[in-house]
């Protein structure tokens, strides 16, 4: 009835795993409560689960990706501690049982659910935004999207109460991933999380693509797109390409778990070096899916807060093409050591370097859009920075790893955990946090604190120094990675070191969280009122913040790669009459129905409760189809709606004294 | 059926109107991508397939196990099958709703013929001994041709929702992009096929 | 790593250092530019120049593109260069023949096979100081990497086929051997300890080894074989011949019918395993092909 599952799954005999769902189910029922208390059940389900608008579905994935992040970094911390404690030859505090779990799940989660929603979900608030379109292509698809990768973060937080998560590292090669050396269900609820929210990347990469493609605004050309739009197509084309080889290869792990057959068994013929090269060719894309998007944040950013035009915008343009070709002819280099023979490791070594001509292109192109700018060094703009100054330190660190030679003795050291910790840090998550304070007003009507958010930087800054410093010299010392515990008492002072830096990470962390709390105290003092807070240049700053949910009253036409600067620059005023109605797609719980219901696929999976399985795989083709059969057409908005809107955002405008005209200053 | 066809006929032209007025092409792209993304999938199989054909674990190998007469037959069904959803296609631009579902039929038994001497194929194998357990050449083959199954049953399910849908409310618009992403999907199963056939049966058995 | 003992280590590490200092010339710059520019620019200094339409420069783009070119130009040529020397598969050259040394990467140990010397050790071998060591490398279980930091290369260990490594010690001393590559629960403990001495101390090694009464069949391998930690040092003074073909193969039932003697690497004539299992020999009728296919399936490095 329960197939593989008992009682015994639940690890009670595990305090600090019992702790940690005590603590969860706590802060969940407080959150139950507070949402009861305020009566928010039906406006949460009506205007946020079922939203089919991008900008609800952007915040959530912000959300998400938050959330997810606490236990990303509860998971470093445990790590880092271990690693402390376990010096010398102590034996620490976790079991590898434990401990195995715990890298596996921090680096899934931190590629998977943090960084992953967080792109996505930028993406998705401002891109349409941006080209000037009324929502993306395909509203509902985006919500199934959401739901979906949410289903994933669903699967492996039950994960982590039911059962146990894989101990394979996050790209689970075989045959440590196959059910002779992984009987237990981690590696399968692995593959479910990863399978399920696959899908939805998948479908959101469609949808932006589409999105960007048809959607623009007249006048709009593909030359004139912001930085952005063009980033996060080349990085949703990425997604569309490279993930399918993802699906494919979790699926043929799943056959040889589930069904005995051999495609990366030992025996009868199998073949685990085709696992590792088919994940790679996911894989380094995936590197590139993440860093784009937030290259393209760093150059908004860097152009808006220098208050001149971007530099070399074409170069930019084309660096990223570049890239995104690129990308696909390195994966070898993510095992040189794999005896491929010298003319296959010095072909992808040099291809892999020649990735770093366009990238050091960007780098130029931003300092030299500061060059005789007048740059405001808010908080965006430290992120933009720190992110510059650590990245060319993790790109040069990068090319050292693809070098072959030198590869031969770095490759699953530590040196190699520094490496793409310094990249995905100090390039992705910082370009997160900078696009997060950058569009926060657009999102919610609010500006951050910047007080607590230069904190937030430095301690995030600081502590990544603290951090992973000395773990590039670990890996000159010799230690490899994933070690459980440790015997050479050299090693010591540095990891006491590392886990002093994870520990002011966390002192960043808690700086943001002061952050947002400061910021929605004193809301009224933080409101945006024009729409435009910090002199912005493209079309997302030419509406109201928060954006009004049919996002421009009257389609802009583009003339310039700054247009909404632009428009300011020809004085050109926000319309306040003459609207016509506008078409909106409704909202539909069909998308969190299908999340909901591929959640309990996964579960039904993972524990061989295959009357479940068959009962919800039939729920996820028929909620589609009676979907396709009771959906509504969506609804009109009326002039007058419209005209009510913009009138109010005209007159707080005035209210800030402040025309869109006057925002060009001097 | 003919009686109802015509009767809602006559309402199509009505609906086709509330449609969104120009979601068509936007949809027949965002399809156009999924279908490259689907592509890609297939090419990971197609790879596995190429990589691990030689390793038949002392198994039984291609050319001991395909019938190519018996594949060359489940093949023109197929690709009759494109044939008539063309014509169905052309019947529905048309604003000829019987003879669309005429041909939809046809489609779809087409389709169901397949998959049938698809799965007795298999059964066959499997009872020979050449299970997908048996060997890495097995595993990949059964994969690589079963997910091409699976993807044409998913086109009938499809198939049959739509009729569901043309017998509703008609051809309308929006009906008419469903149509026209379906008949993508459906052709692009059979560039799919050949490559199998291509692949897998003719270079295994020959 | 930093403090090598052979050649290929010390190889490895000038390498790294010049590519480094190579990347530092436009790395050091670019910091140093960045913060220049954002203190110099800062909207507080209204004696900076300001020109907020200035966006392109064909000057300065060349520049920017033509520097990280040649310098990638540069790498490109030293990388050519070295992966060819430093491939773990090319011989090291040296006038004495190459002590060969068969590596099986097991669940949390390592076996040592010299079939030489028709002995074998557990997470312990010996070698003789400035003599090249060919190891050939498989694994019984999962794939983990065989890694000397202190002499140089690591290389990954895959069952069901062998990898190459050469390396050379060329001081004495005891040096720290790991597996590199994750491969489960005893993976930490997973270490050996190389021994680089004269080679009066290596035949003096080979003779404790020898007096040790315990032999190496595949019975006692089975047992060897069971997932176990932290293992101490063992010692087999007599080893099957060919056992290391057979463990290559065991981890692939059905394949034992395939000739022994065609399938260890270690015999000197015969050509490295596996190097054949592309298609030619396909066409030749069902039994070559499945006995072949199945039975090497991987191809560590085409020769």
């Amino acid at each position: 009835m329960l197939g593989k599952l008992t009682l015994d799954a639940v690890p009670f005999h595990d305090p600090i795993i019992m702790v940690a769902l005590g603590v969860t189910g706590l802060a969940g029922l407080a959150l139950a409560a507070w949402i009861t208390r305020a009566g928010r059940w039906t406006w949460l389900w009506k205007e946020w689960l079922t939203s089919v608008d991008h900008k609800n579905i952007g915040i959530m994935y912000v959300i998400l990706a938050v959330v997810m992040l606490l236990r990303g970094f509860s998971d470093a911390l445990m790590m880092r501690l271990q690693q402390a404690m376990a010096t010398a030859g102590a034996a620490g505090y976790l079991p590898p049982d434990h401990y195995d779990q715990i890298f596996t799940a921090h680096g899934v989660i931190m590629i998977f659910f943090v960084a992953m929603p967080f792109i996505v979900g930028l993406m998705n608030l401002v891109v349409p935004l941006q080209i000037g379109a009324r929502d993306v292509a395909f509203p509902m698809l985006n919500n199934l999207s959401f739901w979906l990768t949410a289903a994933g973060a669903a699967l492996i937080n039950i994960s982590l109460g039911v059962g146990e998560f894989a101990k394979t590292g996050w790209l689970a090669f075989p045959p440590l991933s196959g059910l002779q050396y992984s009987p237990g269900v981690g590696v399968d609820y692995y593959i479910w999380s990863l399978q399920i929210s696959g899908v939805g990347t998948t479908l959101a990469g469609v949808n932006m693509i589409a999105t960007i493609l048809q959607m623009r605004a007249p006048g709009m050309t593909m030359f004139r797109m912001p930085i952005f739009a063009w980033t996060s197509l080349c990085s949703n084309m990425l997604i569309v390409a490279a993930f399918p080889v993802l699906a494919a290869t979790l699926a043929m792990l799943t056959v040889d778990r589930y069904l005995g057959f051999h495609f990366f068994t030992n025996d009868a013929g199998g073949n685990a070096m085709m696992y590792i090269n088919l994940i790679w060719i996911w894989g380094h894309p995936e590197v590139y899916i993440l860093i784009l998007p937030v290259f393209g944040v760093f150059s908004e950013i860097i152009s808006t807060f220098s208050t001149k035009r971007l530099f070399g915008y074409t170069a930019l343009v084309w660096a990223t093409v570049c890239i995104t070709v690129l990308s696909f002819i390195v994966w070898l280099h993510h095992f040189f050591t794999m005896g491929s023979g010298a003319n296959v490791n010095a072909f992808f070594g040099i291809t892999t370097m020649l990735i770093s001509i366009p990238t050091g292109v960007k780098v130029f192109n931003w300092l030299f859009t500061m060059y005789r700018g007048r740059v405001r060094l808010e908080t965006p703009v430290m992120w933009t920075i720190g992110f510059i100054i650590t990245f060319v330190i993790g790109g040069m660190t990068g090319v050292l790893l693809a070098v072959p030679g030198a590869n031969f003795v770095l490759h699953n050291s530590l040196f190699l955990v520094a490496h793409f910790h310094n990249v995905i840090i100090g390039g992705v998550l910082f370009g997160c946090f900078a696009g997060f304070v950058y569009w926060f007003p657009k999102a919610t009507g609010i500006k951050l604190d910047e007080k607590w958010g230069k904190r937030s930087f430095w301690c995030w800054l600081g502590g990544f120094y603290l951090a992973f410093m000395p773990l590039y010299a670990l890996g000159f010392l010799g230690m490899t990675r994933r070690m459980n515990h440790s015997d050479n008492p050299l090693w010591t002072p540095y990891l006491y070191v590392a886990l002093l830096g994870v520990l002011v990470i966390m002192a960043g962390i808690a700086c943001q969280a002061i952050q947002l709390w400061v910021s929605i105290r004193d809301r009224e003092k933080n409101r945006d009122l024009t729409g435009d807070p910090w002199g912005g240049r493209t079309l997302e700053w030419a509406i109201a913040s928060p954006a009004p949910f049919y996002n421009f009253a009257e389609t802009p036409h583009v003339r310039d790669i700054d247009a909404y600067w632009d428009m300011k620059e020809q004085g050109l005023s926000p319309k306040t009459h003459d609207f016509r109605p506008i078409h909106m797609p409704s909202n539909t719980a069909t998308g969190v129905v299908v999340g909901a219901i591929s959640t309990v696929l996964g579960f039904a999976l993972v524990w061989h409760i295959w009357w479940l399985a068959a009962v919800s795989l039939l729920g996820i083709i028929v909620t589609p189809i009676i979907h396709s059969f009771t959906a509504s057409d969506g609804y009109e908005v009326s002039p007058e709606t419209i005209e009510a809107f913009e009138r109010e955002h005209a007159a707080r405008l005035r209210q800030a004294q402040r025309s869109p005209a006057e925002l060009v200053g001097a | 059926m003919s009686a109802h066809a015509m009767n809602a006929q006559a309402h199509a032209s009505h609906s086709a109107r509330e449609a969104h007025h120009d979601a068509g092409p936007t949809t027949a792209l965002g399809f156009w991508i999924y279908l490259m993304s689907d592509c890609i999938l297939f090419a990971a199989l197609f790879a596995a397939y190429a990589v691990l054909s030689p390793a038949t674990a002392n198994g039984p190998t291609g050319a001991e196990l395909f019938d190519l007469s018996f594949v060359l037959a489940e093949t023109f069904l197929l690709l009759l099958s494109s044939v008539t959803f063309g014509f169905g296609m052309l019947a529905a631009v048309g604003q000829d709703r019987p003879r669309a579902m005429r041909w939809f039929i046809a489609t779809f038994l087409l389709g169901a013929g397949f998959l049938a001497m698809e799965l007795y194929e298999f059964n066959h194998l499997i009872q020979m001994g050449a299970a997908p357990g048996t060997s890495a050449f097995l595993s990949a083959f059964f994969t690589l041709v079963g997910t091409h199954g699976l993807h044409v049953a998913f086109g009938m399910i499809w198939l049959a929702t739509m009729m569901a849908h043309v017998m509703k409310d008609g051809l309308t618009d929006t009906n008419l992009t469903r149509l026209n992403c379906l008949s993508m999907f459906w052709h692009f199963l059979d560039i799919i096929w050949i490559g199998v056939f291509t692949i897998v049966y003719l270079m295994g058995a020959l | 790593m930093l403090d090598p003992k052979g050649p290929i280590g010390l190889a490895e590490r000038s390498l790294i250092w010049t590519a480094t200092w190579m990347m530092l010339l436009v790395v050091v710059p670019v910091i140093g530019m960045t913060i220049w520019f954002a203190w110099r620019y800062r909207a507080s200094n209204k004696a900076a120049r300001y020109e907020p339409n200035w966006d392109h420069s064909t000057r300065i783009e060349a520049v920017v593109w033509a520097i990280p070119c040649v310098i990638i130009l540069f790498l490109a040529i030293i990388t050519w260069k070295t992966t060819h020397e430093l491939d773990p598969y090319k011989p090291i050259e040296a006038e004495v023949p190459p002590v060969q040394v068969q590596v099986v990467s097991l669940d949390w140990k390592w076996l040592f096979i010299y079939p030489e010397l028709g002995i074998a050790t557990v997470n312990e071998m010996a070698m003789p100081t400035n003599v090249p060591v060919q190891f050939h490398i498989t694994s019984g279980s999962v794939m983990n990497a065989f890694f000397i930091p202190r002499l140089g290369s690591m290389i990954y260990s895959m069952a069901g086929m062998t990898t190459k490594l050469a390396l050379l010690s060329s001081e004495d001393g005891i040096y720290d051997g790991m597996s590199s590559h994750y491969s489960g629960a005893g993976f930490s403990g997973m270490k050996f300890k190389a021994h680089s001495t004269d080679q009066a101390g290596f035949d003096a090694w080979v003779e404790k080894v020898r007096a040790s009464g315990a032999t190496l069949d595949m019975a006692a391998y089975e047992r060897l074989a069971e997932p176990s930690e932290n293992n101490p040092v063992a010692y087999y003074g007599n080893v099957t011949p060919s056992i290391f073909g057979a463990i290559l193969h065991h981890s692939a039932p059905g394949m034992l019918m395939h000739p022994p003697a065609a399938a260890d690497p270690a015999a000197p004539a015969s050509p490295h395993a596996g190097g054949h299992a592309e298609g030619h020999e396909g066409h030749e009728g069902h039994a070559m092909r499945a006995a072949d296919a199945g039975a090497h399936g991987h191809v560590g490095h085409k020769e």
